[in-house]
């Protein structure tokens, strides 16, 4: 049997991580440095060897050309038990009633689920299944995340120490994480589709508009928050109510603010390349047939640029769960918050607790995003003239 | 009837279609032809406003087309381009419906109709009905196209190099679909072509234009015979001359007493492919029959290239 280039990839990285890296680290209390454990050592004498087992098995089905639905079924077998078990090391590790300890994955464990993701991901993609097929699958992962965290065997994990000391502000910050990534699209798409209009049909407006959301979109997160600072601190003196609705110089407004400027380029430049994509002819068709230039803006146009513009939703939506992190640094919550104590508390759990969420939210965000892309456009190829 | 008076079209100081008129009769063809850069496209385009021109007045069945809104005037003239121009999001079914449904007929009459038309062009309608236009030969988006451009049974249909994007095989036979249907439907329709030989084979009239200018506008045999200018001359090509001229007349026609050996051609071919078959088998005169089948006499290749020779002023 022929060898797969990935699967020579993802044996080499199994292969570290299982013989060189560290599976887990225990720490006597949160912030002390790590004592690296092996994966056997890590693991009740019966789990060690029985993962190895299935890491191998998994490692031998992706070296060599086999059906994506064998390797599909060994990543997911492998990443179960990955997640299955790095609760019982928690649990093996501990010292019984010891409340200080901290047992956190290592990086064999992330190495481990970076190979056989990606392993799950390929497979997924030679299967070249239909969107709605991939959202159930990942309806299905996220599932599988939320019986495994609900069933307690994590419990242990230093990761779910810090939620269960921060349960209440976790919800909290998390629901302003995706009130600001989903509030600032919803804006950006309000205003940057019928700007993205005007600017398709008036060529001095399009130059003016890109270039100005070119040169904010070059302005780093932390210097727009700066700039924001003094209009939006002016308004909240000046103006009377802005104040009561929650505008002021620092927190959630200049955030809001920031990250609906960062998203209006993508919006406004895929509408005007949608738009500027529509076949000449279907146009110039679209009027001989007798339609009102509405008529055609809604019927013609706007459908046809659709899924590009959708595709610049899904680019904004991904960048502002990330950009969102960033809010934390001037008062304005979301998950940001909990990386940047973490930072201060060099406590690497704490920053896990921020980060993971926010990684899981964007990828979550991309799938069903791209799904909705492709579920948009049943006339693939277009006209062939 | 379309009444063009001293029609301009300027764009800047470029005098694009220059003081043009011309009178197309109710249920004809006429087809308006030229090079690129002609105004040929752009005379077409001011009869439904799609272009708005410059100065002089366009009548439909004597009424001025600037007394309805454009697009309630193009809502009643059918209208097919080069390419098709079918909604690519749309199926089949959706794109013949787009002008009943801006005009709001009621969707038993869109369906009755949409399957009437597809049926038409030998297009079965559950077949084709729900399929995209990527999903199409060319040739079946071409008749899409027409098909339409036709769905609000207009008076008037214009066409913009509706075949340019055809290969042969599959032009001539979209010529001789549109020609049936001209006639079953008495449509006036106005086409848009570069190929005088396009223009000689379905247009009742033809209009010549070059430069902006309508040099000629008289029917085939006319433009064949006496072409106005140089320019009409070598727009005919005076090496096809003959041929065409030929073409435009039935062998039945032609048609002479006595008897021939051989295959025998059908009346209704025309005069040019009959003097075709003699000159390729070598034969000095070919049977005719009749729809029949029915032997009506024959065509000789003198009597044809007697019959080729310009006729007298």
């Amino acid at each position: 049997m022929r060898l797969d280039k990935l699967g020579v990839v993802i044996a080499l990285i199994a292969g570290y991580a299982v013989g060189v890296a560290p599976f887990a680290t225990f720490r006597a209390n949160r912030i002390v440095a790590g004592v690296p454990q092996t994966l056997l050592a890590s693991l009740p004498s019966w789990a060690g060897p029985t993962l190895l087992a299935i890491i191998a098995v998994a490692v031998v089905i992706g070296l060599f050309r086999t059906p994506p639905t064998l390797r599909l079924a060994a990543s997911f077998a492998t990443l179960a038990a990955l997640f299955l078990l790095i609760g019982t090391a928690a649990d093996h590790l501990t010292p019984p009633a010891n409340t200080y300890a901290r047992v956190s994955p290592a990086s064999g464990f992330w190495l481990l689920l970076f190979a056989f993701a990606l392993l799950a991901a390929d497979s997924l993609t030679r299967l070249r299944l239909t969107p709605l097929l991939r959202i159930l699958v990942l309806i299905l992962a996220a599932g599988f995340i939320g019986f495994v965290l609900l069933s307690g065997s994590w419990d242990k994990l230093s990761i779910l120490k810090e939620y269960s000391a921060r349960a209440d502000s976790f919800w909290a910050e998390a629901s302003k994480h995706v009130t600001l990534a989903l509030g600032s699209l919803v804006a950006a798409v309000v205003i940057g589709i019928p700007l993205g209009i005007l600017c398709h049909r008036m060529q001095k407006l399009r130059d003016i508009v890109l270039n100005v959301l070119n040169i904010v979109q070059t302005i780093p997160s932390i210097a727009l928050f700066g700039i924001l600072i003094a209009p939006l601190g002016w308004i909240a003196a000046n103006v009377p109510g802005a104040a009561e609705i929650g505008i002021k110089g620092i927190g959630m407004a200049p955030a809001f603010v920031a990250l609906f400027l960062y998203s209006l380029l993508p919006v406004v430049a895929n509408t005007v390349v949608g738009l500027a994509g529509v076949p000449v002819q279907a146009n110039d068709a679209a009027r001989g047939v007798g339609m009102t230039e509405r008529q055609r803006l809604f019927k013609v146009e706007f459908p046809l640029a659709f899924p590009v513009i959708l595709t610049g939703v899904r680019i904004v939506l991904v960048q502002n769960i990330g950009l969102a992190t960033i809010a934390a640094l001037i008062g304005g919550g979301g998950f940001g918050v909990f990386v940047f104590q973490g930072i201060g508390q060099t406590a690497m759990d704490l920053v896990l607790l921020g980060a993971v969420p926010t990684v899981l939210l964007a990828f979550a965000a991309a799938i069903i995003l791209d799904a909705a892309v492709e579920l948009s456009s049943p006339f693939h190829s277009g006209a062939s003239a | 009837m379309i009444e063009i008076e001293g029609i301009t079209k300027r764009y800047g100081a470029a005098t694009v279609v220059n003081n043009v008129s011309l009178v197309v009769q109710p249920r004809t063809v006429t087809v308006i032809v030229g090079t690129s850069g002609s105004g040929k496209t752009t005379l077409m385009r001011m009869i439904n406003r799609l272009v708005e021109p410059t100065s002089g007045i366009i009548k439909l069945d004597g009424e001025d087309n600037r007394s309805l809104p454009g697009y309630e005037l193009r809502r009643r003239i059918g209208y097919a381009i080069q390419g098709h121009g079918l909604f690519p999001h749309r199926t089949v079914a959706q794109n013949i419906a787009v002008v009943p449904e801006l005009l709001g007929w009621d969707k038993a009459k869109i369906d009755a109709r949409v399957s009437e038309l597809l049926s038409l062009f030998q297009l079965d309608p559950d077949t084709f009905g729900p399929r995209y236009p990527h999903e199409l030969s060319g040739g079946q988006q071409q008749r899409i196209g027409v098909a339409r451009a036709l769905a609000a049974e207009p008076n008037v249909l214009l066409m913009d190099e509706p075949f340019g994007a055809l290969d042969p095989v599959i032009r001539s036979k979209a010529q001789e679909d549109l020609l049936a249907i001209q006639k079953r439907f008495g449509t006036t329709i106005i086409l848009v072509t570069h190929d005088m030989e396009e223009a000689i084979h379905l247009g009742h009239k033809i209009a010549v234009m070059d430069g902006g200018n309508l040099l000629q506008y008289a029917t085939p045999a006319e433009i064949l015979a006496n072409p106005a200018t140089d320019f009409v001359a070598t727009l005919v090509g005076t090496g096809d001359r003959p041929f065409r001229f030929l073409s435009l007349s039935p062998a039945g026609d032609a048609v002479e007493p006595g008897t021939a050996e051989g295959e025998a051609i059908p009346a209704s071919a025309t005069q040019r492919d009959a003097l075709a078959e003699l000159l390729w088998s070598g034969r000095p005169a070919l049977p005719v029959v009749n729809e029949a089948g029915k032997s009506i006499g024959r065509v000789t290749v003198d009597g044809l290239v007697k019959r080729a020779s310009r006729p007298a002023a």
